[in-house]
């Protein structure tokens, strides 16, 4: 493919421009995972984003799936689109991590529902993405295999925890990813690698398969290279799950629907403490900015509003997750599966060894925290609390969108960061949270777009929150600006 | 110094429903080790429970029927706590709110009636077996029995002797039983119980220290259990100890309770509710449709069968308590007609022989059918009650229809005159004496003779009609 005199590579492209070449036959399912995978070997070493390559199993699907294309057999808008999974994204015979020791060679006998949806797609896993520890952390230097660099800026991090989702898809070492996001870790890693990150409503994606970590927080997303990707994947793997208690039993929109580039009188608030509070960078600020300017000008009605208790999500956030965090990962004993220490005494030794051992530091001082936090005693103080302010900032938010079709801020307070640079402060770290965790507290889903770059030429995301399965109006409001900008079309050079 | 028992009682029943809790794995009791499971009894990393119906259905039958509130609204939680027979490293069960709460139960001790307050029943999941190894090589872990479903029953303390408790338990499993949401086998661990005991002096109205005995599986042992802690306390407060709250282990052999843990070493559960399941909400309608399928309750049952089949109430009361033995009754009078030869049947030999062989009122070997059968043989004249008696073991043993057992081992009444006939004459003629007798007026000769015919007929002959041809035969001579 020619672009301004350039030979575009295959890996490069979008699903659904890759669509258009299968479609006419300019590429086959066969050529275009071969592109990926000669990616993978070229940028690897370099950006680190896999744990996992399935490399035959990759060529051996996309040859399937071309041989059905030549039967003349339809094959879904996915079709033969080589894609990436997170670490804690449980696929049947394939290696599943969570980059930790702990489960270092776990085999999954099941697939995720999303993982189900995605093959019955005919996608082409490519592999296996890297993230923080059990999808603990911002920065996914909290893996136990390898660090995960920024393909725009390799001294930097990706974000995280999905930092190997957004990392693959920003350095086309996949078409598109799936990452899970719990606090922000799909939107922050979007946001510091520049590429299009959805955190769905709580309960549109089946959780069936993702490795639990905060459940009642925890959701799946797609990582895209733009806003139509995004809502291709979304169509592909939204919907009710009878395996799923938590799955939200409605009907779904076709969010391709949503892919309109008009936003006239559509009214969007802008929360002060966002915009103005403590710790936002100031470039990541004026980008914001920037990008109302340009909604205002496609005809959008911005206003900044008052969202009431923003300073206690970050305290909420940490008890609740922690809290379910701490019991999720008790099933790790050491009993029946992954890592089992080599030496104990008796019973409870092979316990303390095993966990000891098999967990990392973040993971361990989250299991502490969310011990002490259900703890009889201090269950009221912590928990019980945690539980009515999460009730307070879905009030909030309810509030809000009767006055706004959506809210747009900030993702996180800067752009990517130096590898190492937090790594010793947990609480710095933490507070990196502030825009992204009032989403997952609420249930709501919130979207990220490329809306610009800081003068290291570091990406920086525009998060657009939205009403419960409203996922719709931020497709449109996110398609709109990008067809009103360039920086999604921008590639980090590796 | 008197003193009083103050006992409450936590009992679990599995539920017998056909798949487990949160998963479609079967509850079958036995089968190999780890075959009656999946990833997520198990608990492997990324699987997410789905809540079975029916579990909630069997609950809130079980509710209906102890006379509980049955709560709108409530949800699950998590119990955390390590052990390797539990793979997730916590319980689901229901803490703040559970499904039941506020009933009770009515139970007769020595003719005096009395009412047991239920606190409240809710649902959970059951753990694994850990299967030691008689030499000490190691632990094995059995995960079958992950997830099949429980109902907790906790009491009130008001149970205040070890009768009591055996009356409580005993109307709370007919009760299961009859409801059908649990089998109740305590052999195979489908109830047990969990004895909350103090003591205090007579009189006093504030309760003592409580200890609790865990893992009680039979009647028997509940009984033992009971007695001993209760001695065990006396002794101790008579002598100026005290009473520490703890978990005791009760060791039926020895006859002794041991100290598992004290309150200062109790877990910390870390109750909070299961994120991963959405609260139950339950209306009316639901509710009300429960109840309307509710069958007959023991109770009930009791009253009818003094009434319809005018039998004795402590019969009633015997045939009554297990649905089993009140099923087979009812299904054997239907048929045979005769509610106290049925009833006597079973009171009488059938019970004797289970008690034997120590096997529950489930496990009757052969179909009500044939003991109606066995009472038409008898009612018609075909057998006599000795051969009866010979025809039931039999038929306890082999499973036989008693018509066919008649017919094989040839043990059928002889009626047929003619057979009889020629037997009689053999008889009067080897004892002309009693002839003679007869003839000179001594009439209680008859009986001599007729006995006489019996043995010639080995037992087969029958009586009357022996005594009508004798009578003819004597006529003629």
């Amino acid at each position: 493919m020619n672009s301004g005199g350039r030979i575009v590579e295959l890996f490069e492209l979008t699903a659904h421009e890759l669509k258009d070449l299968l479609n006419n036959k300019k590429a086959s399912a066969v050529e275009i995972t071969q592109s990926v995978l000669d990616r993978i070997q070229n940028v690897e070493e370099k950006v680190g984003s896999y744990i996992t390559v399935c490399k035959d199993e990759a060529l051996n699907r996309a040859k399937a799936v071309q041989e059905k294309i030549d039967k003349g057999e339809s094959i879904s808008l996915l079709g033969g689109i080589p894609m990436a999974l997170k670490d804690n994204i449980c696929t049947e015979g394939v290696k599943t991590t969570c980059a930790s020791n702990m489960l270092n060679n776990f085999i999954p006998p099941y697939n995720a529902t999303v993982a189900k949806k995605l093959y019955e797609a005919d996608t082409v896993l490519v592999g296996k993405l890297n993230l923080d520890e059990f999808a603990m952390g911002g920065s996914t230097e909290n893996s136990y295999f390898k660090k995960t660099c920024n393909p725009w800026d390799l001294e930097r991090v990706p974000g995280g925890s999905s930092g190997g989702s957004a990392a693959c898809v920003a350095a086309g070492e996949a078409v598109f990813a799936l990452g899970s996001d719990t606090g922000g870790s799909i939107r922050q890693p979007a946001s510091f690698c520049g590429v299009v990150g959805l955190k769905p409503t709580y309960g549109s994606i089946s959780r069936y398969g993702l490795v639990a970590f905060a459940s009642s927080l925890d959701q799946i997303g797609p990582l895209t290279k733009d806003v139509t990707d995004c809502a291709l994947v979304m169509n592909a793997i939204c919907g009710h799950d009878p395996m799923d208690s938590t799955s939200i039993n409605s009907g779904y929109p076709d969010f391709t629907k949503a892919l309109i580039n008009d936003v006239k009188g559509m009214k969007i608030g802008i929360p002060k403490e966002y915009l103005h509070g403590e710790g936002l960078n100031s470039e990541v600020k004026n980008a914001v900015i920037n990008a109302v300017e340009v909604l205002k000008k496609l005809g959008a009605e911005c206003e900044e509003f008052s969202l009431p208790i923003t300073e206690y999500a970050i305290p909420a956030y940490y008890i609740i997750s922690s809290a379910e965090a701490s019991s999720n990962l008790a099933r790790y004993d050491g009993v029946k599966y992954g890592y089992r220490a080599e030496k104990f005494t008796d019973l409870l030794d092979l316990y303390k060894q095993s966990r000891s051992e098999g967990f990392g530091t973040e993971v361990k001082r989250r299991i502490m925290l969310g011990t002490y936090a259900l703890s009889s005693g201090y269950y009221d103080a912590y928990y019980k609390k945690a539980l009515q302010v999460r009730t307070l900032i879905k009030n909030g938010f309810d509030e809000a969108f009767s006055k706004y079709d959506l809210v747009l801020g900030p993702t996180a307070p800067s752009t990517a960061y130096k590898i190492g640079e937090k790594i010793d402060d947990p609480l710095e770290m933490y507070l990196g949270d502030i825009f992204t965790v009032s989403v997952n507290i609420a249930g709501l889903p919130g979207l990220v777009v490329p809306c610009g770059f800081d003068s290291n030429k570091l990406p920086i995301g525009l998060q657009l929150i939205g009403k419960p399965l409203d996922e719709s109006t931020l497709i449109r409001v996110g398609y709109t600006f990008e067809q009103n900008t360039e920086y999604h079309k921008l590639r980090a050079k590796i | 110094m008197d003193y009083e028992l103050v006992i409450g009682l936590e009992v679990h029943a599995e539920l017998s429903t056909k798949s487990k809790i949160y998963c479609s794995c079967t509850t079958e009791f036995g089968g190999e080790e780890n075959t009656h499971c999946c990833p997520i009894c198990t608990g492997m990393p990324g699987v997410l429970p789905v809540l079975n119906k029916k579990v909630v259905e069997y609950a809130v039958k079980a509710g209906l029927a102890t006379n509980c509130e049955i709560a709108r609204f409530s949800k699950q939680d998590r119990k955390n706590y390590f052990y390797p027979d539990l793979p997730k490293a916590y319980q689901v069960s229901q803490y703040d709110l559970p499904l039941c709460k506020n009933g009770y139960i009515d139970i007769e001790v020595n003719g005096v009636q009395k009412r047991i307050g239920l606190t409240r029943i809710h649902i959970e999941e059951d753990a694994g077996k850990l299967i030691h190894d008689e030499w000490d090589r190691g632990t094995l872990v059995d995960y079958n029995r992950c997830g099949v479903p429980l109902i907790e029953i906790v009491s009130e303390p008001d149970i205040r002797s070890a009768e009591e408790a055996k009356a409580y338990l005993e109307q709370l499993k007919a009760i299961l039983e009859y409801i059908g949401v649990s089998d109740c086998k305590m052999q195979e661990g489908s109830l047990r119980a969990d004895v909350n005991l103090s003591i205090r002096p007579v009189g006093q109205k504030e309760f003592g220290t409580r200890t609790e005995m865990k893992n009680l599986n039979s009647f028997k042992a509940i009984i033992r259990a009971i007695e001993g802690e209760f001695k065990r306390q006396k002794t101790e407060l008579e002598y100026g100890g005290v009473i520490v709250q703890e978990t005791r282990r009760w060791d039926d052999n020895k006859g002794v309770s041991v100290a598992m843990r004290s309150k200062e070493e109790a877990h910390d559960y870390r109750y909070f509710p299961e994120p991963d399941l959405v609260p139950i909400v339950l209306d009316d309608s639901y509710i009300d449709e429960i109840r309307s399928s509710l069958p007959e309750l023991p109770e009930a049952r009791k009253k009818r069968y003094i009434e319809e089949f005018g039998l004795p109430e402590y019969d009633a009361a015997i045939l009554t308590s297990s649905k089993y033995f009140a099923d087979f009754f009812e299904e054997a009078v239907k048929m045979s007609n005769n509610a106290k030869s049925v009833s006597n049947w079973i009171m009488g030999d059938l019970m004797r022989i289970l008690k034997e062989k120590e096997m529950e009122p489930s496990d009757i070997p052969f179909p009500a059918e044939y003991l109606a059968k066995l009472v038409k043989l008898i009612d018609s004249g075909k057998i006599n009650r000795t051969i009866a008696k010979k025809i039931f073991d039999k038929m306890f043993e082999t499973q036989k229809d008693p018509e066919l057992i008649v017919k094989e081992e040839g043990i059928e009444v002889v009626n047929d005159e003619g057979a009889l006939v020629g037997i009689v004459k053999k008889v009067l003629e080897a004892n002309p004496q009693s002839v003679a007798d007869y003839k000179s007026g001594k009439e209680k000769a008859i009986g001599f003779l007729v006995g006489q015919c019996m043995k010639e007929s080995k037992g087969k002959g029958n009586p009357q009609i022996i005594n009508k041809i004798l009578k003819e035969e004597l006529e003629k001579l």
